[in-house]
Parts: C-alpha cells; sequence; structure tokens
C-alpha cells in the first residue's frame, strides 16, 4: 500500500512539475522563442529537428519550437480563464441553490443538472461557435457556458452536507447572518474538492481548445494554438515530409492534460483518505 | 409490493417528464441558436453582393422573413430598442410545427431537404460508433483481465501505459498518427475515405481509442475487486482450474458495470465521431456538419445535425439507463 502511495505521488509530483514548466515557458515565451512565430520561410520548409530548429519547422517554415511556446499561452490563457469564470458561477449558483434550496435549487438540480448531463458538452460549444463565429472569446464563453455546471453540481452538494453540520448549527443559533454562515463556514469547507475539481477542469478545457481550434472553430488559424499546428500537420504531403509538425504538439498536449488530470488524481487521493487505500 | 409499484410509476413519469424537458431544451436551443449569427444569415449565406430581390427571396423560401419568436426587441428609426410582441406565429413555433412532421427545413446552399442529407450520413456515423466500440471492447476486456490477473507483472505495467497513453492523447493526435504509420509509412490502408471495408480500420481504432483505454482500467479494477470475493475462494476450494474461475464466474460479474459504462459511451462516440470523421473524411453525420454546415454557413444543416446527434445521444443515454436498471435490480425501486 505504502508503495501505491509513492508511486501516485510521484505522478502527481510529475503533473506538478510539468505544470510549472508550461506556467514559466507561458510567462516567458518572448524570450525563449528562438524565431519570430508569424515568420514563414518557404526555403526552410520541412525542416527536421537540429540545433537551429530544435523541434524543426512546418510546411511554411515556421519554427515548430517558438510556436509551441506560444501555443502554451493560449492554452493555458484558455484554460485558466475558462475554469475561474466556470468556477466562480457554478460556486455561486451552487451555493446559493444548496442553501437556501426551493424554487431556484428545483430549477438548478431539476432542469439544468438533468439537462446538461443529457447533453454532450463539445456538441454544444460546437455549435454556439458554428452560429456566433470562430475566435478565442467566443471559445471561452462557449467553454464556460458548458463549464459552470459541474462547479455548481459540486458546489451544492457540498453545501447540502455541511449545512447541517454541528458547528454550521452552532453558528446560526449565534445569530450569524446567512452570507457569514455561507461564506465563512460552509465554502471554505467545500473549497477541497472545488480545487481538484478545477484541476480536472484545466485538462478538459486545454483539450476541449486544442479541439476545436482542430475544428476550426477556435483560435483562428496563424495564431499559433495546438490544435491549429495538428490541423496544418495532417495533411498528407506534411505527413511524409515532415511528421515531427504533428508529433510535437502531440506530444504538447498529451504531456499537459496529463499533468493536470495527475494532479486532480493525486489531489483527490491525498484528500479522500478512503481511495488510498486502493 | 402497492408501495413499491406506485414508486416504479411515479420513477418512470419522473425519467419520462425530464426527457421530455430535456428534448423540449434541445430542440429550442437549436431553434434559437440561429437568431446568433452576428447580423443577418441571409447576407452571410448569398454574400453582400446579393440583389435586394435575391435577398427577399431567400427570406421567403427559408421562413427568414417571419418573425423570430414570440416576441423580439427590435431597434426603430432613431436606434433604440423596443418591445414587439409578435403572437404565436413566428419561426420557433414554424420550426416546430416542421419538425413534428419531420421536416427539418431546406438546406441553404442547395436547397434539398436537410431531413434527406442526414439520412444520407446517419448509416455512417452509427457504423463508425459500433465498430469502435467493438474495437474498445476486443482490446479491452482481454488486456483488462491478463493485467488484472497478473497484477504487478510487465503485462500489467504495459496496460497501464498504454491506458494512460489512450487517455491523454486526443483523437486528433491519434488519427493522424495513425495514417502516418499505416497510410504514409506502410501503405496499408487508405488515408481517407470510405470506399473499401478496411477503410474502417483507422477511423475506429482512433475513434475507440480512448474508450478502450477506460475500459481497460475499468475491467482491470472489477477483476481485481471480484478476485478477493468469497465466491471465489469457494470455486478455487472445490478444485476449479483457475481458467474456470476467472471467464466463467470473475468475468461474468466483473462485466456487469463495465455494460453500463458501455451505453453512455456509446453517446459519447457519436459526439466524438465529428472530430474523427473530419480526420479520415468518413462521410457520416460530423462531416456533414463541420463540412457542408459550419464550412459552407449553412444554418440548417448545422441545426439538423445538432438535432440529430443531441437526439441519438439522449435516446442512447436513456436505452443503457433502462438496461442498467432491468439487469441491477437493486436501483429498480431507489
Amino acid at each position: 500500500m505504502i508503495q501505491h502511495l509513492l508511486f501516485m505521488n510521484r505522478l502527481t509530483i510529475f503533473g506538478l512539475v510539468i505544470v510549472v514548466i508550461l506556467v514559466l515557458v507561458a510567462v516567458f515565451a518572448p524570450l525563449l522563442a528562438t524565431y519570430d512565430v508569424g515568420a514563414t520561410d518557404l526555403s526552410m520548409r520541412y525542416l527536421a529537428p537540429s540545433a537551429a530548429h530544435w523541434f524543426g519547422t512546418d510546411s511554411t517554415g515556421r519554427d515548430i519550437f517558438s510556436r509551441l511556446i506560444f501555443g502554451a499561452r493560449i492554452s493555458l490563457e484558455v484554460g485558466i480563464v475558462v475554469v475561474i469564470v466556470s468556477a466562480l458561477i457554478g460556486t455561486v449558483i451552487g451555493a446559493v441553490a444548496g442553501y437556501y434550496g426551493g424554487l431556484l435549487d428545483r430549477i438548478v438540480s431539476g432542469y439544468v443538472f438533468n439537462v446538461f448531463l443529457a447533453f454532450p458538452g463539445l456538441l454544444l460549444a460546437i455549435a454556439m461557435v458554428a452560429f456566433l463565429g470562430a475566435g478565442i472569446n467566443k471559445l471561452i464563453l462557449a467553454l464556460c457556458i458548458i463549464g459552470w455546471v459541474g462547479y455548481a453540481r459540486l458546489i451544492r452538494g457540498q453545501v447540502l452536507k455541511v449545512r447541517e453540520y454541528d458547528f454550521v448549527q452552532a453558528a446560526r443559533a449565534l445569530g450569524a447572518s446567512d452570507a457569514r454562515i455561507l461564506f465563512v463556514h460552509i465554502l471554505p469547507n467545500a473549497i477541497q474538492p472545488l480545487i481538484v475539481q478545477a484541476s480536472l477542469g484545466m485538462a478538459g478545457a486545454v483539450l476541449s481548445e486544442a479541439s476545436l481550434s482542430f475544428l476550426g472553430l477556435g483560435v483562428p488559424p496563424p495564431a499559433p494554438s495546438w490544435g491549429v499546428m495538428i490541423e496544418e500537420a495532417r495533411d498528407l504531403s506534411t505527413l511524409q515530409a515532415a511528421p515531427h509538425a504533428l508529433i510535437f504538439p502531440g506530444i504538447a498536449i498529451a504531456l499537459t492534460v496529463l499533468a493536470f488530470n495527475f494532479i486532480g488524481d493525486g489531489l483527490r487521493e491525498y484528500l479522500d483518505p478512503r481511495q488510498r487505500a486502493r | 409490493m402497492r408501495t413499491s409499484f406506485r414508486y416504479k410509476i411515479l420513477g418512470f413519469l419522473r425519467r419520462a417528464f425530464i426527457l421530455l424537458l430535456v428534448v423540449w431544451t434541445v430542440v429550442s436551443l437549436v431553434t434559437l441558436l440561429i437568431e446568433l449569427v452576428p447580423g443577418d444569415p441571409a447576407v452571410a449565406v448569398l454574400g453582400e453582393q446579393a440583389t435586394p430581390e435575391q435577398f427577399a427571396q431567400f427570406r421567403l423560401k427559408h421562413g427568414l422573413d417571419r418573425p423570430p419568436f414570440f416576441f423580439s426587441f427590435p431597434r426603430d428609426n432613431s436606434g433604440t430598442r423596443h418591445f414587439v410582441w409578435h403572437g404565436p406565429d413566428n419561426r420557433y413555433t414554424d420550426y416546430w410545427r416542421a419538425l413534428l412532421h419531420g421536416d427539418m427545413g431546406l438546406s441553404f446552399r442547395n436547397d434539398r431537404p436537410v431531413r434527406d442529407l442526414i439520412l444520407e450520413r446517419y448509416p455512417a456515423t452509427i457504423e463508425l460508433a459500433i465498430v469502435a466500440l467493438l474495437v474498445a471492447v476486443l482490446i479491452a476486456i482481454p488486456l483488462g483481465v491478463v493485467a488484472g490477473t497478473h497484477r504487478g507483472s510487465w503485462i500489467d505495467n504495459a496496460a497501464s501505459v498504454l491506458a494512460l497513453l489512450g487517455i491523454s492523447l486526443p483523437s486528433f493526435v491519434i488519427g493522424p498518427m495513425l495514417v502516418y504509420v499505416f497510410a504514409v509509412k506502410l501503405g496499408w490502408l487508405a488515408p481517407s475515405g470510405r470506399f473499401d471495408w478496411s477503410d474502417i480500420i483507422l477511423p475506429s481504432f482512433t475513434l475507440g481509442a480512448a474508450l478502450s483505454a477506460i475500459l481497460t482500467r475499468m475491467v482491470r479494477s472489477s477483476v481485481i475487486e471480484e478476485l478477493g470475493e468469497d465466491y471465489v475462494r469457494t470455486a478455487r476450494a472445490k478444485g476449479l482450474p483457475e481458467r474456470t474461475v476467472i471467464y466463467k464466474h470473475v468475468l461474468k460479474n466483473g462485466l456487469i458495470p463495465v455494460v453500463t459504462i458501455l451505453g453512455l459511451q456509446l453517446g459519447i462516440l457519436l459526439a466524438g465521431a465529428i472530430i474523427t470523421e473530419k480526420i479520415f473524411g468518413w462521410p457520416g453525420l460530423g462531416l456533414l456538419l463541420v463540412e457542408d454546415g459550419i464550412g459552407k454557413r449553412d444554418y440548417r444543416v448545422v441545426q439538423g445535425c445538432v438535432l440529430v446527434i443531441s437526439m441519438t445521444y439522449i435516446i442512447a443515454n436513456m436505452l443503457t439507463d433502462t438496461v442498467y436498471r432491468w439487469l441491477d435490480p437493486r436501483i429498480r425501486v431507489s
């Protein structure tokens, strides 16, 4: 069992290391990039990885390493905004619905949750962006609209549970206001699963951004989104001449998604000792 | 006895009511989504250079000249918005009325009924989803059983790594990589299209990869859990060969949770098929949605595709729920 725990911790640490690197890379992207992200040079196309171009060049001669670095910015930006906005909206709605109950709770838990459960999230995002038009802001809007429900469900469940605890009853008996009970007593106790959900949500948002950009519905092409890079690398002549143009962005997406999932899973196990035994 | 019957009826009615609500919401969303188009859909489809007569004719043919909803807030000449009531004769009710007659409108591009366009493509998507499901099951069950019964062995570790890869690599990375290996390098399979029976191999592996990874993990942990049960010890104690214990006893019980996940996953596969179909030029609903619908701004086609994909998803979920209740009597009453 101890071995298993260590193994799990190692994966969590691996995830943390990757995320820290990713954040540093995104923050210092202009310093780290060796070439101009948009500069095309057809005489330099399809170059294999070398000392000059660490990850090679793509079909228009752009440096893949530099594009990946700036792509990390897009991924993290979308991920962070989507997670923060969805978590805030979800927490407020979930907390109010769980705490007060009544009509709002009936609408939220009886109707909204069921509808969103019965509907594939990616399809809703695709449909929205299809009608609104592509673009990073519309992408973020669409991902928030499908994203907040998960947080609302989680927080509502937590609030329903914590609401009945003795210390909450005690606070109420002492005359604390609803707002004080909710923000000082209940929410801090519901915050841990929220962090787990947010970490898993980052993985989901990064993946959704790449998927929609791949479909041509996210960040428009000249921008170095990882999804766009894969879409550009997958035509047969590029695959034939420069498979690295596909492989490096693929690895970047996989590592990022894995890292956030490892952190989420690790935190969940850490916070829920019953799971550690498995 | 009587109460349990009453609960059953109530539960059924509740689920039927939620289903109706979900269907109503999806249709309403799809109907109203067209109002999100920035500017005028007629301009978006015909282009700026069309004549006023062409615009008028287009709007008339597709019902775009009618009020969008029961009420709206149009701008008057001075630019301020005010409330206008249109009554029950509007585009929203038009769409519902047509839909109840099995009509999803005409394509904005080629005037063909959207229903016909969808019916042409639907079988290809279902075929892809079902084959992907089979691929996932055929990989996951043997791999999960071997990994679960040989815990900690190299094959267990290999299965874990493979499952991890399947979960973390999205289909739009796996798909082109498979194309690179099997179409570009080895030349065994065609990179895209749906002409030969072998053309389904790459798309179905791409679509089924994530599912087979999830299933492998589930089967593995399920087998490990069942191996610790008393009935396994009994079966071993009475001298049954290990093979019989695993395949006759453990697998039978261990697969119940897996079956329930499968139905839910069929719906997810349908949504995921949009990306896979684009990668491989597989002529299903997803390709219709992305290329003909979104790519050519044919909003009627987008509406129809979103509607049909969601309905299929909802029905797949409902059927799973029913099968689950039927398989596991413990949740029938609760």
